[in-house]
């Protein structure tokens, strides 16, 4: 066990977390863009520390339905990460990935839960490999895998992952778009002793 | 008039006839509910691990099996519950996402599922109904005036145990 404490996160750690969602948004929105041949704009993501069993109600009512895209991390860095999208907005993304009228709307079907996995898959790659510019540490994504359900039910699984080893998690927030703006969240989930790794690999070592 | 109480992540709380206590969305959490039909009094708990003793931050006994069911049952004792007559329902323990790797992501709901069993059997409190595991969250109430748990989830009809 490290000694690390996410009570311990410092203003100068959220910087650099902050700094690599910008990034990491950054690459994420220009691949989104030129899958859907679209012109997006972003805006500088939000990063919030909170109270891991408070992550149920954070990015919206805890009984309202989301899309949850959830990988597995490994190699240098081992933990899980997260994107999330609200209804809306997953709707969105799919019917331009599938090339339908913007307003149309029904349940996913398998093709659209398969976009979406895609949309995931290359947020998250976007995410970690701007993490792993930053820290030069090695980083492999899993296989993306997608729950569509009620927000505190999907965010259990992040607030139990922080729950292991203190109160605390990171839920940083992204806004793309054109016409139409889009909210994403990320979550980082390391291990323990990943974060050490982390942040030494940063020069912030604690 | 009926009351609604709400229990969060990591929260319990008492309740009593005619009033109803909710959680909203359990995923990989259980909750973990105590009945009295006699005095009509029951209590939920909504926690997230299964064992306090693994941790070295757990200040918050709700969010832990072990140290949160033990301070619920003392909750609806206090509340005026008979310890003989207590029941015990479960629903929860979810595996939201089909993780093949070998993280404890995979199997910490069933974890949770197997605390409750492990802690109840401790106590030698009846657990009566269960709703566990599969892949998908699930809101649940407790109606004390029946003692029926409702479990509500996504594109899926009402189930009361």
């Amino acid at each position: 066990m490290g000694k690390f404490s996410l009570e311990d996160v410092n203003n100068m750690y959220v910087d650099v977390l902050r700094e690599i969602g910008n990034i990491g948004a950054g690459n994420a929105t220009t691949a989104i863009a030129s899958m859907l041949g679209l012109r997006i704009d972003m805006n500088v993501p939000k990063v919030e520390l909170m109270d891991a069993s408070k992550l149920g109600s954070a990015i919206c009512p805890e009984d309202e339905i989301i899309v949850g895209i959830f990988l597995e991390v490994q190699t240098d860095i081992e933990g899980s990460m997260m994107f999330l999208l609200k209804m809306g907005s997953a709707q969105y993304l799919v019917n331009k990935l599938m090339m339908r009228d913007a307003d149309y709307k029904a349940e996913f079907d398998e093709m659209d839960l398969s976009a979406l996995k895609e949309i995931g898959n290359i947020i998250a790659a976007s995410y970690l490999s701007a993490l792993s510019g930053m820290t030069r540490l090695t980083i492999t994504p899993s296989i993306p895998y997608i729950a569509v359900d009620m927000a505190a039910s999907i965010l259990s699984v992040p607030a139990i992952q922080f729950g292991q080893f203190g109160d605390n998690a990171l839920l940083i927030e992204t806004e793309f778009g054109d016409d139409v703006m889009i909210d994403g969240y990320f979550i980082l989930m390391p291990e323990q002793d990943s974060y050490d790794k982390i942040l030494t690999a940063l020069g912030l070592s604690m | 008039m009926s009351q609604v109480i709400r229990v969060g992540m990591a929260d319990l709380n008492v309740c009593k006839s005619p009033d109803t206590i909710i959680t909203l969305g359990l995923g990989s959490c259980i909750g973990l509910t105590f009945y009295d039909p006699v005095s009509k009094i029951g209590g939920m708990v909504h926690y997230m691990l299964p064992d306090s003793t693994q941790m070295r931050n757990n200040s918050n006994i709700a969010k832990f099996a072990d140290t949160g069911i033990d301070e619920l049952l003392k909750r609806v004792i206090r509340a005026g519950a008979n310890r003989n007559c207590l029941v015990a329902k479960i629903a929860g323990g979810a595996k939201m996402f089909e993780v093949s790797g070998v993280s404890n992501v995979g199997n910490i709901g069933e974890r949770n599922a197997i605390a409750a069993k492990q802690k109840l059997k401790q106590l030698r409190i009846r657990l009566v109904a269960e709703d566990t595991g599969l892949n998908y969250g699930r809101t649940v109430e407790l109606h004390c005036d029946t003692g029926e748990f409702y479990i509500k989830s996504v594109g899926k009809p009402l189930k009361i145990i």
